[in-house]
């Protein structure tokens, strides 16, 4: 990609001087003009044209190559001072070096996936990545890319006649693209201070399947337990640091439970595993209580959850592009991966604030600017939040038909229960039209969609039987793997279901004393919380529902901007998913907690690059970014090397999560 | 890849001259319009010009055609002039209904696994986690001194040098292509998936091939790793055991694990003795240098020999020794001597295996039988009356290494043998210190005395060729030998049999006590390996290596065994067929006292038979000794097993050479 588009602005610039040389021709020309003027300029001007594009082309591919590899390094130290020594080079020179084993969790989205069967159209890309790497198959053939992404309706598994497989080692996560690291940064520079293969894991899985299928088809889960008890073992008996990020946060505690829980189910690894074999847990960006953004992208495909994607193709899953069917392949496509529905918020009202109140309610969407760069203490804090107290956003309610229905005090909304409406009307010819894009609106018909609107806001749990009226069969295989409630009761045996496993408020942490648990993400980028619908119109095979880009806030400090509320968060995951469980559910003996593992909260503040030389910046806070954030990459490496989260300086918060949690009403 | 796209152009431009001349054709009209302004600069300067923009243009449209190739292209391409390809192994395979059962494990040799850079020298500057072995090599050409600095090993320690750390490639694509389009176990993979197997179930089990195999578990705890990897994918795949497949030097690697796995803890892995019984179904062992190859005596000796023929095929530019001056040669001699894991290919057995001054196993070879033969496995009987009646001249296998070749030749009592083992060394190159500092090589320190005593001993067998290389290398054969060792046991009970330097040479280990393994040897048969060498001194320049061999010597006659200095015998461009098969053949064959508990042993040859024409690539029958990982034939037998079947179901042994006869003649206490 890098090649081929920066020759395509040099030439006009390299013309200039070909234009130098024509004259050669053109002065001949001129002599000549008596006989064959108007040919002569025209078809030769153009093969000269085209002859010095290619060569020029040619002569930058080769500059390019031939380039030292520090040139760009060069030229952006000529331009803004020198760089800061990465963190791996600094920590080096105070004499830190390799102790404990580290494991990569990869997201979703992150990791490669690759072809090892497929139908007749995939020939020739055996053991080629569908996912990550350069996409190119996306552009040359994407439904049958679409069709060998997509995994079967029913079992949440592969459909016949196609495998589809992690990528395995380092590899698998480390680029996502060609120049769009993940995990590489880290990886470097935990090479810096003498880490290599034999001492960092990368877990990767199929992350479009559910936790406990990554075990059943490809014994993950075991992999992950063989892998790190190896490391332990070689290593002297060091536990593993392990360094999940985004949804590996969830896979990992699924991990954890499943690794102490008896054979068929579990892993059989006894009681003490986690005891045994982990030092820390340093979650990043982990949305632990789901992130609204999963909400949005499974009722109308619309959210920026694939964010990553999008970027690098907007053509192609923007809905102009092949047609209006685009989106609506997007959403049967996504709605195959049982995965997406591990980040629907839990905790319901408790958690997420009801129809009249929500724990972010005093957020001020402005105030970004104004914070410093200091960490503070969050008793501090209070204080200052409760005096602004300026327009009260319900992000409560997270969705809402219509930017009215969002602002009206609850007393003046008139909701109609959408539970019992008739499903059975359907369109009449869509079904022969669209069957190759079935998304289950099809058959939910006219009235339930006007039902839909009709309830006109939606609260967490709202918003589940929201998905179970729009989506059931998708929520019905769904329910097998997940669960978004809170445990009254945690020793009640029902919990000893691996489907409770990834939500950390049906599940206790394990019984490991030494252990730590970090919670590192990314503050000060405004982040999707609430939503306001609207019906889309009506074409042949459509979602019915689209987001009311109109809505606005209307100042410039509002938090409703293109129909989302934002909040303080890592631009994808909000504050307080990633927060809550360390800040307050966790920390100290709870029940949820029963042995008192140690809590960390690390927030790093956003800071975008300076300049477009910085590339993705070594302060940012974006989910994603945050993996080259060099304050984030120094803490892993210091705890990686032997620290504690005490001599780390213990919490370093930005944003209001204490007081936010404190807002909470959860019995611990 | 970048290999093809520059040189596919370079043939085209002729064709360009057609719009090139017609241009210049259309200024000869113009010419008589134009009075004689700057007709010659215009001439010249834009013909010019003009070919440059077409190459160019050209040249892109290719590579746009190229990319926009549908993939199967080439393959219609072929069976429109070959006719309709054979279904690969795996389809056919499958559509009996065989699907996967055992996981498999790959245990790639020498040279083949990719090795990548972890730490380096500023030299290296952004090459971190880059291929530095395998892949494009884009960095021998652009850097050759850092590279090979990067790719040495410690001198004294055979170890990584301080500041460097190079560590192999984990995963299937450590060595499923050595280089882009190069395939080593890329075909295997293919078709064990059309049978449903996927990474979950095949394990390649990378190491660094630099190291001896027992410091790969010092510094990266391979064999550790191994251990576990086979110990899970059992036990994820409800307890089926694994099917090892040890290619090359990985054959001798993979000996050393299973001494290694069962030995108890601070030295072996603690895995108890019956370790490989309960895990290991059966090793398939795919042209494995058992006995090791006489090439690494030469390459050690003089640096000459094709052991890195693979690469050297790749780029032979940068290992011959014209390109970057005479230093090359020396240069690759140092890095490869630094490289423990070349030892453990030095011939084993002494003259009890290979032969000594006057006999070897293989004296009745014939080099021309190769043509005549047809392509039916012989009963080794037959040969035996068929060979006998034509005897022709008997070559003297058992010297392996002979100075002239009137010494090779000559019955033993003619040889005049000085010893050279009390020679004076020290007698230093006066001024070679100062030059040569960089391209180290041992021979400065043997100095002229010591040549001339080395070239004065005449002849040297597989027993004296170590005391050679002692003689001449004495640093790295006492590295090596904390490692490696070459005899043969007596007593294989002698507690001294439990160091790890022995796991690797299997006439001085048992066999695991597993009844239910069973051992394959698998290579390839029909190609003129390299067996023994007629050497010559060099002529002396300042920094060289005194010996070299003699590339005049030649047979005379079409039927002789000695070409270009080498004398060759049957086996698979790389390993004599002694080497491969005698451990099975023999040595292991039955209960013998190297194979206590009766192992089953099969021996499967391929016979080789060239690509038919250029589309075919490296062919589908190939006997070479990495070609042979895309024979159809191993391949399918290779499948079967994994599927569940027993050597017996296969078809027991499958033999083309001489191997049986061979091995009769070797007098060896079983």
């Amino acid at each position: 990609m890098l090649r081929r588009r920066k020759p395509e602005k040099k030439p006009e610039a390299e013309t200039s001087v070909p234009v130098a040389v024509t004259p050669t021709p053109a002065a001949v020309s001129v002599p000549a003009a008596a006989t064959r003027p108007a040919r002569w300029s025209c078809v030769d001007t153009c093969c000269w044209f085209i002859g010095w594009i290619c060569f020029s082309w040619w002569v930058l591919l080769f500059l390019y190559h031939a380039a030292p590899a520090s040139l760009t390094q060069q030229v952006t130290e000529a331009i803004s001072g020198p760089m800061p020594d990465p963190p791996g080079a600094l920590l080096r020179k105070e004499g830190v070096t390799a102790r404990h084993p580290v494991v990569f969790v990869p997201g979703i989205v992150t990791g490669g996936l690759e072809l090892w069967e497929g139908r007749p159209c995939a020939e020739g890309l055996f053991r080629k990545r569908l996912w990550g790497g350069t996409f190119g198959e996306v552009y040359k053939r994407p439904s049958c890319w679409l069709e060998h992404m997509s995994l079967d309706n029913e079992t949440g598994l592969d459909p016949p006649g196609i495998r589809i497989r992690a990528v395995s080692g380092l590899v698998a996560a480390d680029y996502f693209a060609a120049g769009y690291f993940v995990w590489a940064v880290l990886i470097a520079n935990l090479a810096h201070i003498g880490y290599e293969e034999k001492t960092m894991y990368m877990a990767s899985y199929d992350w479009r399947l559910s936790f406990q299928n990554t075990e059943v088809r490809d014994q993950t889960l075991s992999r992950i337990k063989s892998n790190i008890e190896l490391m332990v073992a070689t290593n002297g008996g060091k536990k593993a640091v392990v360094i999940p990020h985004s949804m590996g946060v969830l896979y990992f505690l699924h991990f954890m439970k499943w690794v102490e829980a008896p054979a068929p189910m579990g892993g059989g690894g006894g009681s003490d595993w986690c005891a045994r074999h982990i030092k820390a847990v340093m979650n990043i960006g982990g949305p632990l209580l789901g992130v609204p953004k999963a909400i949005a992208g499974l009722f109308s495909a619309e959210a920026k959850d694939v964010a990553v994607a999008r970027e690098k193709a907007p053509g192609v899953l923007d809905s102009d592009f092949f047609g209006l069917q685009t989106l609506p392949h997007i959403m049967r496509l996504s709605r195959t991966w049982d995965s997406t529905m591990s980040m629907i918020p839990k905790g319901g009202d408790t958690i997420w604030g009801g129809l009249d109140w929500s724990p972010e309610e005093g957020y001020d969407c402005s105030d970004k600017k104004k914070s410093e760069n200091v960490p503070h203490t969050s008793e501090e804090f209070r204080v200052g939040v409760d005096d602004i107290h300026i327009s009260n956003v319900n992000y409560g309610r997270i969705i809402s038909f219509g930017k009215d229905v969002a602002e009206a005090p609850s007393s003046n909304i008139k909701r109609i229960n959408f539970r019992d409406a008739v499903t059975g009307n359907n369109f009449a010819h869509s079904n022969n039209s669209c069957h190759d894009v079935w998304t289950e609106y099809h058959e939910m018909g006219r009235e339930g969609i006007q039902a839909v609107a009709d309830y006109k806001s939606y609260t967490t749990s709202d918003v589940l039987d929201l998905l179970h009226f729009v989506a059931p069969k998708m929520m019905k295989r769904g329910g097998a793997h997940f669960s978004y409630g809170i445990a009254d009761d945690l020793d009640d045996p029902k919990y000893k279901h691996y489907k409770y496993w990834s939500n950390p408020l049906e599940t206790k942490l394990p019984n490991a004393p030494d252990m730590e648990i970090y919670a590192l993400y990314g503050v000060g980028i405004p982040t999707e919380r609430a939503y306001v619908y609207k019906l889309a119109q009506p074409a042949e095979c459509y979602i019915p529902f689209q987001i009311d880009i109109t809505a606005d806030g209307g100042s410039k400090n509002s938090c409703l901007k293109d129909g989302v509320y934002n909040v303080n968060g890592d631009e994808t995951v909000p504050v307080l998913s990633a927060g809550f469980m360390s800040a307050k559910a966790w920390r100290g003996k709870t029940r949820f907690n029963p042995t008192g593992i140690k809590q960390y909260i690390r927030e790093y503040n956003h800071a975008p690059p300076a300049n477009f030389l910085e590339g993705r910046g070594t302060q940012s806070g974006a989910h994603v970014d945050i993996m080259g954030n060099f304050a984030l990459i120094e803490d892993i490496l210091r705890v990686a090397a032997g620290a504690t989260g005490e001599e780390l300086g213990g919490d370093r918060v930005y944003s209001d999560i204490f007081t936010w949690s404190k807002k909470i009403d959860l019995q611990l | 890849m970048p290999i093809l796209r520059r040189r596919r152009p370079a043939h085209p431009p002729p064709q360009i001259d057609g719009p090139s001349t017609s241009s210049a054709a259309s200024d000869e009209k113009e010419k008589p319009s134009v009075p004689m302004a700057r007709k010659p600069r215009w001439n010249c300067l834009d013909s010019c010009c003009w070919i440059i923009g077409c190459v160019c243009s050209l040249w892109w449209i290719l590579l746009f055609l190229y990319n926009a190739m549908p993939a199967s292209f080439p393959q219609y391409v072929t069976e429109a002039i070959t006719g309709p390809l054979p279904d690969p192994p795996g389809v056919k395979l499958r559509k009996e209904g065989l699907s996967a059962l055992h996981p498999v494990v790959f245990v790639p040799g020498i040279v083949t696994g990719g090795l990548e850079l972890w730490e380096g020298h500023q030299c290296a500057d952004g090459l971190f986690r880059k291929r530095l072995w395998g892949g494009t090599f884009g960095e021998v050409y652009k850097r050759p001194l850092c590279w090979v600095e990067h790719m040495s090993l410690d001198n004294e320690t055979g170890l990584d040098p301080p500041g460097v750390r190079v560590r192999p490639v984990t995963g299937l694509v450590a060595a499923d292509y050595f280089a882009p389009g190069y395939f080593v176990w890329a075909v295997l993979i293919a078709n064990l998936a059309r049978i449903g197997y996927e990474e979950k179930t095949m394990y390649m089990a990378a190491y660094d091939w630099r190291l001896s195999f027992q410091n790969t578990e010092v510094r990266d705890q391979t064999l550790s790793s191994i251990k576990s990897n086979i110990e899970l994918m059992v036990e994820t795949n409800g307890g089926k055991k694994v099917v090892v497949i040890p290619h090359s030097m990985g054959v001798l690697y993979f000996l050393h694990f299973m001494k290694w796995v069962e030995a108890p803890a601070p030295m072996g892995g603690g895995g108890g003795s019956d370790w490989c019984q309960k895990h290991i179904k059966a090793v398939m062992n795919i042209g494995g240098p058992f006995l090791g190859v006489p090439k690494a005596v030469t390459g050690l000796f003089s640096a000459e020999a094709k052991d890195v023929a693979v690469a050297r095929a790749i780029a032979p530019g940068v290992l011959d020794s014209d390109f970057l001056g005479l230093q090359t040669l020396r240069h690759v001699m140092r890095m490869t001597r630094t490289w423990d894991s070349t030892m453990s290919m030095i011939p084993k057995g002494g003259d009890t295996i290979w032969g000594g001054l006057d006999w070897s196993p293989e004296e009745c070879y014939s080099c021309i039988s190769k043509r005549k033969r047809s392509n039916d496995s012989i009963v080794s009987q037959d040969v035996k009356v068929e060979n006998a009646n034509h005897q022709p001249n008997i070559t003297n296998y058992g010297r392996i290494i002979s100075f002239g070749k009137d010494v090779a030749e000559v019955p033993s009592a003619q040889i005049e043998m000085i010893d050279f083992r009390d020679a004076v060394k020290g007698n230093n190159l006066a001024h070679s210190n100062g030059s040569c500092g960089d391209v180290w090589t041992e021979y400065h320190e043997v100095g002229w005395g010591g040549v001339q005593a080395v070239s004065d001993y005449k002849v040297y067998t597989a027993g004296s060729i170590l005391d050679l290389l002692r003689f001449v290398a004495p640093k790295m054969m006492q590295r090596g030998s904390a490692h490696f060792s070459y005899g043969i046991a007596d007593n294989l009970d002698d507690p001294k049999y439990k160091h790890y330097k022995y796991w690797s040479n299997p006439l001085e280990t048992k066999l695991p006590n597993a009844p239910d393994m069973e051992i394959y040897s698998m290579y390839g048969v029909g190609i003129l390996t390299e067996r023994a060498y007629v050497y010559k001194r060099s002529p002396s320049s300042e920094c060289y290596i005194p010996f070299q061999i003699d590339t005049s010597a030649d047979g005379g006659h079409e039927g002789s065994c000695l070409q270009g200095g080498v004398y060759l015998v049957n086996g698979d461009e790389t390993v004599p067929v002694l080497s491969a098969g005698y451990m099975c053949a023999k040595g292991w064959r039955g209960k013998t006292r190297f194979n206590p508990s009766g192992i089953k042993t099969y021996i499967r040859e391929y016979d080789h038979a060239p690509p038919a024409n250029l589309l075919e690539g490296r062919g589908t029958q190939s006997g070479a000794h990495v070609d042979i990982m895309g024979n159809f034939a191993l391949i399918e037998d290779i499948i079967r097993v994994a599927a569940g079947a027993t050597g017996e179901d296969l078809g027991g042994d499958q033999v083309h050479s001489d191997i049986l006869k061979w091995s009769e003649k070797i007098n060896l206490q079983l």
